[in-house]
Order: structure tokens, then C-alpha cells, then sequence
């Protein structure tokens, strides 16, 4: 149950500067601050324009696919003996996952800006899909920054992005995944700020994004919210959601965020396990710091250096998380747990074989921890997974680690 | 009054710009830092800038992440930095010295331990890239009260509004990055630059250093013309990677390279003393 003493005003927050508490704010070097004073400025205008809502609704439907399903996972829940889960099924949403929500309402606001150029950094590559394939259907050059890494592991989105028109360009700087992915689409921005929009994909950056971001994902939750009551006449007792970037945990958490019986839990990726080090979850295991333009918890080493990271899933495997969430995890509204990649990859089959539904593996870390929870609760409680996305893109992984050639 | 105040002084009373070599501490190897940087005094620079390795730098080119890959693989952290400005200063107790970095390492070390340390060892300035002077108060407090000047970057975006800002945190100098982009960037524009000087002497009355994009002697020439002081970061760095197995072949390159642009920039003063 919630920890949070006093009232807080959700809605107040991030404050005018981007703030979340101590987290949050805007770090970037000078050039960039007058491209994100304007888009502070025409966010806040579109996301109070009825013609701007109407037409993100209508694309919601007619493109994405709104509302996805909020589907009552029955054998499951029967065979984990305990509370009822409930699967929102962001995976069905066209191109695969929750991401779109965010590119669609990003690269309208690119049209109303007049940029002819999207850019965007990309891990598992279901951003840099979402991101290629509404710059396809505006008819808008799209660069996607890709760990060279990462890449590798997941070549059957960057046949997709490239398949869409996107060029696809692998980041050999670093640890050659997520992080660096970021450092250089930053860097073009930089360079290409007059007619360059730069979508980013998680709730992280400089203010505006983790605000602008999750208010575009927040559909999730409003969806599941009215969903869950109407299905059960109740609001559900918890919300459990993987956690990299933290986008699409933070849509499904931020309409509940009022509901105090509604306990939120993110699930980072434990990789080979905290002890040893080879994990992303700076939630769990790091400290506060600053990277990537703003203020959050980190995984960094004794001199402030940012650590290589490590997860089996490519769309985790990032050294920080969205500030929203590391105020949450401050103040006790939420809490964040981890999972290991052998925990994640036998939810993974769980969910696969007794529900009919194949769940990306960074989903399947949420999956993992309500396998664990579950059976400790009631029957008549109930609990929603933000299903966010589906596991074709893993295929490849999956079979490799099982010794399978495709 | 500061060093960075007093050698501006000296050089706007001699009729020239200054010259502000940059080099990221640690590249190639920790031991090259502190010999480099009294040889770049010796060949003409008037400050130093002094580059703490992040593995995380954003705003930079490939020149500079390679060289903060290339420091950070022998471990060079912001407290071995701290030690090499306080082995520089036993010799040298007059050239200015400002950090230039990131901001994780500093809060890593947390900020008062830092300025306290940045002070005792000698350091003139602080840039932090990703600092801008919203977020600044607190650090910027400590400095100011350490005897540190808090730098700031000025670009070709920044609005009149935000110059106001900016001009008004900053000290020691505004440090105006000549064009969009990543450092080691290939193109400037002196007239359009000289315009933009312009705009900003109206409003701050301190000295105005350029970088980002002087990459030979000629740029820098011309730089100096309009500015009170040049800031040659990539040209120079790059030195260090065409000799990765013989530093002292990379210092003798980067001092060569500092007093060429010495002598083109003084070459060019005398010839068109231009009006500050």
C-alpha cells in the first residue's frame, strides 16, 4: 500500500522548470535550450487544442488501433491460485507496442512545428519502428540511432525501419547500446536543431519529455482505468509494468496515481542478477545523478562515470529511468522491484503457452513479477500487467539462447 | 581580482587575443597531462582549458568521446584532474586554468567537496556543458564564494531573453560556441560571428572567447579579430590519436599547433587592430 502521507497534487507536477522534486529539469548544453524552450511552449498550447486532442483521438483509432483490449487472463490467473490478472494489451496496438502512442502525438506536434526531419534513438527497436512509421505516413525524412549492438540482437526491427524509409544508423561509440544510441541522436540534434524534431521514445531527457511523453502514454491507464471498472464494478489493487526508460509504466501508472488503494510496482531488469553487477536497474541498485538532461537515479561507478549496463532485453538495457519515476520510488507512491533474464525468460513461456500470447522480454519482466505476487493474494483482488508490447522482435534471441536455428 | 581577470587585462592592454587550448586530462595516458599543459604555456597560451573524461559526452565530437574513452581506460576521474591542476600550479601559479566536463562526475563527488577540492588545487574556472545557468544556483553559489569563476556557454540560439540570463550568471568570460553542432564541427562564418560578438558585448562587458570549429591557424586568425580570446579544442586533440604510441611526439604536435595559431592570430592583430 501506498506510503505517501499527505495529498499530493499529481497534476501539479513536473513544476514550470520540469522539476519532479529533486528530479527531473532540463541539462543540456546551451544550443539545445531554445528547441526545447519552443517545444515546451508548443506542447503546452496543442495538449490544451481541442482540434489537437481530436485529431490524436482519431489517429488513436483509425491508425493505432484504441483502445487495446483490457483482457482477463483466466488460466493464468486460476493457475497462480491468487488475485485475477488482467493483461492491457498494448501489443495490439499497430506496429507491436505502447511506443506509437508517444510517436504519433510527437511527430503531429513536428507537423504544427513546421521540422522536416525526425530523429530518434532506439534500444529494442519498437521506438525506432513506431518513430519510422509515422514519419512514413507524413511523409518526413527519419534518421533512428541504434546501438551497434543492439542491432545485432534485434536485426528484425531494423529490417523494418529500414523497410519504412528510415536510416538506420548503428552508434559504435560506448557500450554500443541504448545510452549511446541517445549521446548521438543528442548530438545530431545539435548539429540540425532548425528543422530537426527529435522524438524521443522514453520518459527521460530534458523537460519537456518525460512530461510531454507520459502525458501521450497516459491514454494506457485512462483506458485500463475505465476498463477494469467497468469489467469488475472496482478499481484494480495493483499495476505492474517493466521499467527502462519507464514510458510505459508511467502511462499506466499516471491516471491511478489519485487512487490510493491502487499500489504501483515498476519491475527493472536484474539481468544476471544485482549482486553481480550485470543488471539495469538504477532504481533499485543506483543513486541519483545527471544524464541525458535530466536529474534521476543512475548506474555509475565511484567517479560518476556511467557503467555498462546488462540486460537481455535490449529495450531495458539503459543506465538511468525516467525522473518521474525515481520521485515516485522517493516518496513511496510507487515501488521497484527487479527480475532477473532467467526469470524473465521463463515468464516469457508461461505467458506464451497458457495464455496464447507471445510478450516481448521486456514485458515479460512484469510477467515475472506478478508470477511471484500473485498467488499471495486474494482471489477476489485483482492486479493489471501493461502487456507493452509483443515478442516477435525476440524470436531470433530467444531460439539463439535455446540453441534453435531459425 | 581573479587570474582569468588579470590575464584578460594583460592581453586586451597588449593589443591581442588570447589563445585557449584545450585538452581532455588523461589523454593519451595520465603522465602526458601536466608536461602538455606547461609546454602549451610555452608556445602561447594565455589560459588552459582543462577537459574532465565523462563517458557520456554528449555535446561532443568524435574527436573529444575518443579522447574521454582513451583517458577513462587508464581511469582518469575528476579527482586525478584535481591532482594534475595542483601539480601544475607548483610550477605555474600564473596561467588560468577552468575545468570543461559534465556534470555527473561533480555530483558524484558532491559539490562543496568539489569546489573545495577545485580550489585548493588551483582552478580558475568551471564549465560544465551540460549546466545551464537554470539549473546552476547552488553550484554556481559555491563557486562564486570559492574565488571560481562559473563559465557559461553562449550559441548561435540562444535568444536575447536567455543571453540576459546567461550574461548575468556568468564570470570570467562567456564562452561562444561559434555554430550549431558537436565540437570538432568543420565550418565557421567570421562575418557572421563578428555580428553576434556584437550582440553580446552590448550586453556583458566580459570578454568574449569563441569555440567550436577552429581547426587551423588561419580560423583562428581570423577569429581573433572579433574575439578577445580563441579556444582550440578538436584541432589539438586530435594530435593525440594520430600518436597513440608516442605521447611525446603528441605534445611536441600540439604545441607546434598552438604556436602557429599564436603567431597567425598576433600576425593578424597587428596587421588590422581591430576595436574592442
Amino acid at each position: 500500500m501506498s506510503e505517501v502521507k499527505e495529498a499530493v497534487d499529481w497534476a501539479a507536477f513536473p513544476d514550470a522548470r520540469g522539476h519532479f522534486g529533486p528530479y527531473g529539469g532540463r541539462f543540456v548544453a546551451e544550443t539545445l535550450m531554445g528547441a526545447l524552450d519552443e517545444l515546451q511552449t508548443v506542447y503546452e498550447k496543442y495538449m490544451r487544442d481541442p482540434e489537437f486532442l481530436a485529431e490524436l483521438d482519431t489517429d488513436f483509432k483509425q491508425f493505432v488501433g484504441r483502445p487495446t483490449p483490457l483482457y482477463h487472463a483466466e488460466r493464468l490467473s486460476r493457475e497462480l491460485g491468487g488475485a485475477q490478472v488482467y493483461l492491457k494489451r498494448e501489443d495490439l496496438n499497430h506496429t507491436g507496442a505502447h511506443k506509437v502512442n508517444n510517436t504519433i502525438g510527437q511527430a503531429l506536434l513536428a507537423k504544427r512545428l513546421g521540422k522536416t526531419r525526425i530523429i530518434a534513438e532506439t534500444g529494442a527497436g519498437q521506438h525506432g519502428v513506431a518513430a519510422a512509421t509515422v514519419a512514413a505516413r507524413l511523409g518526413l525524412e527519419c534518421v533512428v540511432y541504434m546501438g551497434a549492438e543492439d542491432i545485432q540482437r534485434q536485426s528484425p526491427n531494423v529490417y523494418r525501419m529500414r523497410l519504412l524509409g528510415a536510416d538506420v544508423v548503428a552508434v559504435k561509440s560506448g557500450s554500443r547500446t541504448l545510452k549511446d544510441a541517445l549521446n548521438e541522436a543528442m548530438r545530431d540534434w545539435v548539429t540540425n536543431v532548425d528543422n530537426t524534431f527529435y522524438i524521443i521514445g522514453t520518459v527521460a531527457g530534458p523537460h519537456p519529455y518525460p512530461a510531454m511523453v507520459r502525458d501521450f502514454q497516459s491514454v494506457i491507464g485512462r483506458e485500463a482505468r475505465a476498463q477494469h471498472l467497468e469489467m469488475t464494478g472496482r478499481l484494480p489493487d495493483a499495476l505492474v509494468a517493466c521499467v527502462g526508460g519507464g514510458s510505459n509504466a508511467i502511462g499506466l501508472f499516471h491516471p491511478f496515481l489519485g487512487d490510493p488503494s491502487v499500489e504501483m510496482i515498476g519491475v527493472e531488469a536484474g539481468g544476471e542478477g544485482i549482486a553481480t553487477g550485470r543488471h539495469s536497474a538504477p532504481l533499485c541498485a543506483g543513486q541519483p545523478g545527471v544524464l541525458h538532461g535530466n536529474r534521476t537515479y543512475l548506474m555509475e561507478d565511484e567517479d560518476g562515470q556511467i557503467v555498462a549496463t546488462h540486460s537481455i532485453s535490449a529495450g531495458l538495457d539503459y543506465p538511468g529511468v525516467g525522473p518521474e519515476h525515481a520521485w515516485l520510488k522517493d516518496l513511496g507512491r510507487a515501488t521497484y522491484v527487479s527480475v532477473t533474464d532467467e526469470q524473465a525468460l521463463r515468464a516469457f513461456h508461461r505467458m506464451t503457452r497458457t495464455e496464447g500470447i507471445i510478450p516481448a522480454l521486456e514485458t515479460s519482466h512484469a510477467i515475472a513479477h506478478v508470477i511471484d505476487i500473485a498467488p499471495r493474494m486474494r482471489p477476489d483482488q485483482s492486479l493489471i500487467i501493461n502487456l507493452s508490447g509483443r515478442g516477435d522482435k525476440d524470436l531470433n534471441t530467444i531460439a539463439n539462447l535455446e540453441g534453435i536455428e531459425l | 581580482m581573479s587570474r582569468i581577470a588579470r590575464r584578460f587585462e594583460e592581453t586586451r592592454a597588449s593589443g591581442r587575443a588570447a589563445l585557449i587550448p584545450y585538452v581532455t586530462a588523461g589523454d593519451p595516458a595520465p603522465d602526458v597531462t601536466v608536461p602538455l599543459m606547461h609546454e602549451l604555456v610555452a608556445a602561447g597560451a594565455d589560459l588552459l582549458e582543462l577537459g574532465v573524461p565523462f563517458s557520456d559526452p554528449m555535446a561532443d565530437g568524435p574527436v573529444i568521446q575518443l579522447a574521454c574513452e582513451r583517458a577513462l581506460a587508464h581511469g582518469t576521474g575528476l579527482r586525478n584532474v584535481l591532482g594534475m591542476v595542483r601539480e601544475f600550479r607548483q610550477t605555474d601559479t600564473d596561467t588560468p586554468v577552468v575545468l570543461m566536463g559534465y556534470l555527473n562526475p561533480v555530483e558524484r563527488m558532491g559539490p562543496e567537496v568539489f569546489v573545495t577540492a577545485a580550489a585548493e588545487a588551483g582552478v580558475d574556472g568551471v564549465l560544465m556543458v551540460d549546466l545551464p545557468p537554470e539549473e546552476c544556483e547552488d553550484l554556481a553559489g559555491l563557486l562564486e564564494r570559492a574565488g571560481i569563476d562559473p563559465i557559461f556557454l553562449v550559441a548561435p540560439t540562444t535568444s536575447e531573453f536567455r543571453l540576459q540570463h546567461v550574461a548575468a550568471a556568468a564570470r570570467g568570460f562567456i564562452y561562444y560556441v561559434s555554430l550549431k553542432g558537436v565540437t570538432g564541427s568543420q565550418s565557421l562564418d567570421p562575418a557572421v560571428l563578428a555580428a553576434r560578438l556584437e550582440a553580446i558585448r552590448a550586453i556583458s562587458d566580459l570578454p568574449l572567447g569563441v569555440g567550436f570549429g577552429i581547426r587551423d591557424a588561419a580560423t583562428a586568425a581570423a577569429v581573433a579579430q572579433v574575439a578577445d580570446a580563441v579556444v582550440v579544442g578538436s584541432a589539438i586533440v586530435r594530435l593525440a590519436e594520430q600518436h597513440p604510441e608516442a605521447p611525446e611526439r603528441f605534445r611536441a604536435a600540439a604545441a607546434g599547433v598552438v604556436r602557429e595559431m599564436r603567431t597567425a592570430m598576433d600576425a593578424a592583430r597587428t596587421a588590422t587592430p581591430a576595436a574592442v
